[in-house]
């Protein structure tokens, strides 16, 4: 006589609604671009730093050529012909790029440049970057598609 | 070590700029990134505090390093913002894409200060 075995337990747990389970290894690609951008940023901060109260170039430049990078990578990986590895985007643009740009440090700069009393730097520094960071994400953008679009083996010279 | 302090830092930033990302855009479901404007703005309101900090002398070299350039700085980002931004823009969603940027860029000067505030409060 045997007892009937009880209905399997389902192995794999049961995500919460609207999203599954953050992948390991998406989250590691995350990490170590995210270390790597971050990094790169302090690099540049410290081989051009800016003294206290003047224009914030280094990081004007770091997010005007992140935003620009991004636009290449994402236009490449999201309407690119041949499918990319599954990790670029996570490790390449969440990581890398999303590390390397920063939205806090800008804003804590616009700040002491307000607090030093010297509001038209300040706000120029916040409208300039705003709009850098749109032109080189749309010009980067354009300039791929058109080069992509290019039927291969036409670009002769 | 400072390094370290803002690899570490860069890390955990990302990381949680990734899951918050998801968990918000997942639960909103519209076309305004929401995920991107809530890390924004929350890692400008840590950034103020942390100047604050930095201001009133509470907040050491290696704090500033972690907290500041490393995790705040990666935490938020302006990469995907702009890209955001574009593709809203792109999309026919002028108005949405507007609202974003310049909502965005307010909402983190605003955030910041009121961290800076909060910081007055508690080191002033």
């Amino acid at each position: 006589m045997s007892v009937p075995d009880p209905a399997p337990v389902p192995r794999t747990r049961r995500p919460l609604p609207g999203h599954g389970h953050a992948a390991v290894p998406v989250l590691a690609a995350v990490a170590l671009g995210g270390g790597l951008g971050s990094a790169a940023r302090y690099a540049a901060l410290r081989v051009w730093p800016v003294p206290a109260h003047a224009f914030p170039w280094t990081t004007f430049a770091v997010n005007v050529s992140g935003c620009a990078l991004i636009g290449v990578l994402l236009v490449t990986l999201t309407e690119g012909r041949r499918p990319a590895h599954p990790l670029t985007r996570p490790f390449l643009g969440t990581g890398v790029l999303g590390g390397f740009t920063t939205f806090s440090t800008c804003a804590q700069e616009t700040e002491r440049l307000l607090s030093a009393g010297r509001p038209a730097p300040a706000l120029a520094y916040a409208a300039a970057t705003l709009a850098a960071a749109l032109s080189a994400v749309w010009l980067a953008a354009t300039a791929t598609r058109r080069l992509s679009a290019r039927p291969p083996g036409v670009i002769r010279r | 070590m400072n390094w370290l302090l803002v690899f570490t830092g860069g890390m955990v930033g990302a990381v949680a700029r990734y899951l918050t990302d998801r968990a918000v855009g997942a639960r909103r479901g519209t076309a305004f990134p929401w995920g991107m404007f809530t890390v924004n703005v929350t890692g400008c309101a840590l950034a103020g505090v942390l100047t604050g900090a930095v201001v009133a002398d509470a907040a050491p070299d290696g704090v500033r390093l972690f907290l500041g350039t490393g995790l705040c700085g990666a935490l938020t980002t302006y990469s995907t913002f702009s890209w955001e931004t574009l593709r809203l823009a792109e999309s026919g969603a002028r108005r949405l894409a507007a609202a974003n940027a310049l909502g965005g860029v307010a909402a983190g000067l605003a955030a910041t200060y009121a961290g800076v505030a909060l910081a007055g409060t508690v080191w002033g």
